[in-house]
């Protein structure tokens, strides 16, 4: 094995994927083989970085430089200045959104964007090659399931992850311990662990990332947790529309049955353990325990009533334990580090780190992971670089469809479990969806809906009648058509559907509407009342004016698709509201700021 | 198959490949060697290439190798520092391949700086 003196990282998630990296890397290694520092540096494919606002992102070690997005005309230059003499390319370093600064020598733990935080379920992410297994082992991969099947007992190991304090990080927050526990208990001549890999909230991405940037974490994981719960067999449920996820994992099962980490008599023990892929079809319900596991089966994916739970009656009729994917890279860390060390991070009751997918009107779109505990406000000011464009601060949403809006009175809530339900919303997956002043809330609410109905499996009448009926009056106020009494019919059906759905998707539907209703009560009210949008969002509610500050340059006249725009040259024009498509293109257009919204 | 102990060297050997990746500062020693033009036309890669193979045979950590720019002294060239962790940076000077293998064995193992390869040593001459 080769020395090299120095290492270039280039980030091959799928968001740096689809921005070309793949093609740096191409670029990389002709550009190294053209100035014979093919043996010298090495070029890495490596997992998410978090930081997908800047991507393609390019690290170079040993000085730990950051490049953010590197066209493939950058490599030479990167390759002949950098590599080859020694001068960074300063025009492509990283600049801090926060403090201006270029991250030049700076580590890159010292960006604003990574100072606050603590990966642990992200460590390895844009660190090792995802695709080498010795990476993984070398940052102490498989010593956690070394130690539990060497030295440790089925009921230390779930002890230790009780003691840990980890709750599971698909949205319900269940003690990770405890399900355990409960299918440890169950008696069965066959037993299952499962992860859930279906990542359906939109705006989430963590899941994704883990898999694409450390797969072995995750197969470590569910190894340790069959050892526990006495699984020879473990299933993971992955989207179809993750495929890079889909190949890491796969070379990476692969790679653990070579070396003897997966399959018969694992260590010498008389442990047995093998794992295997599903592809899910993108069904958000599939998500759903119950769902994913008929979907595993080959049945359809629908939902049933709980109980029996899982852990009782799961996969084929059989004990099941199944963890979502950011719960699982938690756990061989803790078994290495101990459940004191993970239950020194956290609140009170919500332990350890959690991974936020930042999305929306901020700055710095991508991952982060913090303690729980880090308020709303480090989140979106401190690591994600506040609002662009010096826009006003309006909601954050979070937990997804199942989720809530929270307004700039909350900003200080230190995000947990349990306070972000006593706030409104919930955890969810993680999603975070910043919103700016131009959002109109009942238009929020209405896009989550639409959601939902799309996704609703049609299997109970509340989910699939209700929801549309909700959507239905959402639609009507958000275009200038609603009625007194329709708030009111919004908070009846959302309590109706809450209480009589049959799975989570249809419990948890309404939530949306419902935390828009507490927060943001007059911004329904204006729609309704005075046929207004707050944000002039809503086009059927708002208007395109010309104002005095027009100089009758004509430009907005020219622009118009629709001809809407008159008036004589150096005067005040007009637009005709009956003609006004509203597209807007007039007020882009408009160089004196003339054109307004009301 | 892997047993523990094959395990265990894979651990170690993939580690002593991937550690210019971690950035504790602080620990690693770091060899800097001047590639401007002037460096490489002064025969500095010859000097880089040595340094990589010594520190590969002598299974050193927490070393890296990384090339600067131009300096200024270009009469010097080709330069290396050395700078070992909490100590100040030393300078070598018109730096040969055949001199690699005593400034790794006297100062970065033994913390010794060579005086006589020095810029120090090469000005008061
Ligand atoms: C409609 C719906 C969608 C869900 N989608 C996901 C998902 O995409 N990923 C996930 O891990 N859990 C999802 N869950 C939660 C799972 O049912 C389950 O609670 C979780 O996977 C258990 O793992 P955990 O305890 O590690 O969180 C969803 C639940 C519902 C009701």
């Amino acid at each position: 094995m080769d020395i090299y003196r120095s290492h270039v990282l280039v980030c091959g998630g799928t968001g740096c994927s689809s921005s070309g990296s793949a093609t740096l890397i191409e670029r990389f290694n002709e550009k190294l083989a053209e100035n014979n520092l093919e043996k010298e540096v090495k070029v890495i494919r490596t997992g998410c970085f978090g930081l997908c606002e800047a991507g393609p992102v390019v690290i170079v070690y040993p000085d730990g430089t950051f490049y953010s997005r590197v066209k493939p005309e950058n490599v030479d230059e990167i390759v002949t200045e950098h590599l080859l003499k020694g001068r960074k390319v300063e025009h492509l370093v990283y600049t801090d959104h926060a403090t201006r600064e270029q991250n030049a020598e700076k580590a890159l733990e010292d960006i604003t964007f990574y100072k606050h935080q603590h990966r642990i379920a992200l460590r390895n992410c844009g660190v090792i090659d995802p695709e080498n297994i010795d990476e993984y082992l070398a940052m102490d991969g498989y010593r956690a399931l070394e130690k539990a099947l060497t030295s440790m007992t089925r009921e230390q190991v779930i002890d230790e992850i009780l003691k840990s304090g980890l709750r599971g990080r698909g949205g319900g927050g269940f003690p990770t311990g405890l399900k355990w526990k409960f299918t440890y208990n169950s008696q069965s001549d066959q037993k299952y662990v499962a992860c859930n890999a279906d990542e359906g909230d939109p705006g989430a991405f963590m899941d994704r990332s883990i898999l694409e940037g450390d797969p072995h974490a995750i197969i470590e994981a569910m190894a340790i947790a069959g050892y526990a719960i006495g699984a020879s067999e473990g299933y993971i449920y992955v989207r179809a529309e993750y495929p890079i996820a889909v190949k890491r994992l796969t070379v990476a099962i692969n790679q653990a049955r070579e070396y003897g980490l997966l399959g018969k008599d694992i260590f010498g023990t008389g442990f047995n353990f093998d794992l295997f892929i599903r592809l899910g079809a993108g069904a958000f319900v599939c998500g759903e325990e119950t769902a994913l596991m008929h979907s595993i089966e080959g049945k359809r994916g629908e939902p049933t009533t709980r109980p029996p739970f899982p852990a009782v009656k799961g996969l084929f009729a059989k004990p099941t334990m199944l963890n979502n994917v950011e719960t699982y890279a938690n756990v061989a860390q803790i078994i290495l580090h101990g459940a004191d060390w993970y239950a020194s991070m956290g609140t009170e009751k919500s332990k350890g780190t959690k991974v936020f997918a930042l999305g929306g009107k901020i700055n710095n779109t991508g991952l982060v992971e913090v303690p729980m505990g880090t308020t709303l406000r480090t989140i979106i000011y401190d690591i994600g670089g506040g609002i662009p464009n010096g826009k006003k601060f309006k909601a954050v949403q979070t937990g997804g469809p199942s989720g809530g809006c929270l307004p700039e009175s909350l900003l200080d809530t230190p995000v947990d479990y349990d306070n972000l339900i006593a706030a409104g919303s919930m955890m969810g997956s993680g999603g975070m969806i910043v919103m700016d002043e131009d959002n109109c809330m009942v238009d929020i609410a209405r896009f989550y809906l639409d959601f939902i109905c799309d996704e609703s499996c049609g299997k109970c009448t509340p989910c699939r009648i209700g929801t549309k009926r909700m959507l239905e009056i959402l639609n009507r106020i958000v275009n200038g058509k609603g009625k007194e009494g329709d708030i009111e019919k919004l908070e009846e059906l959302a309590q109706t559907i809450k209480s009589t759905a049959l799975c989570g998707l249809g419990q948890t539907a309404p939530n949306p509407v419902i935390s828009t209703l507490r927060f943001f009560r007059d911004e329904y009210e204006a729609h309704i009342r005075d046929k207004k949008c707050p944000a002039h969002h809503c086009q059927a509610l708002l208007q395109y004016v010309i104002t005095d500050k027009c100089r009758g340059c004509t430009a907005c006249a020219r622009v118009c698709p629709a001809q809407a725009i008159s008036g004589e040259v150096k005067k005040q024009h007009h637009i005709d509201p009956d003609k006004c498509l509203k597209c807007g293109a007039c007020m882009e257009k408009c160089r004196f700021g003339a054109i307004v919204k009301i | 198959m892997k047993s523990l102990a094959e395990l265990e060297a894979i651990r170690k050997s993939t580690l002593e490949r991937i550690n210019l990746r971690k950035e504790e500062k602080g620990e690693v020693t770091r060899v800097v060697i001047g590639m401007a033009t002037c460096g490489i036309a002064a025969g500095a890669r010859p000097v880089m290439l040595a340094f990589m193979d010594e520190i590969q045979k002598r299974h050193l950590e927490h070393v890296t190798v990384s090339q600067t720019g131009c300096i200024g002294m270009c009469r010097l060239e080709p330069m290396v520092d050395v700078i070992l962790p909490g100590k100040d940076k030393v300078t070598y000077v018109h730096v040969k391949p055949e001199m690699v293998s005593r400034i790794v064995a006297e100062h970065i193992v033994n913390g010794r700086p060579v005086d006589e390869y020095t810029i120090g040593a090469a000005e008061n001459a």
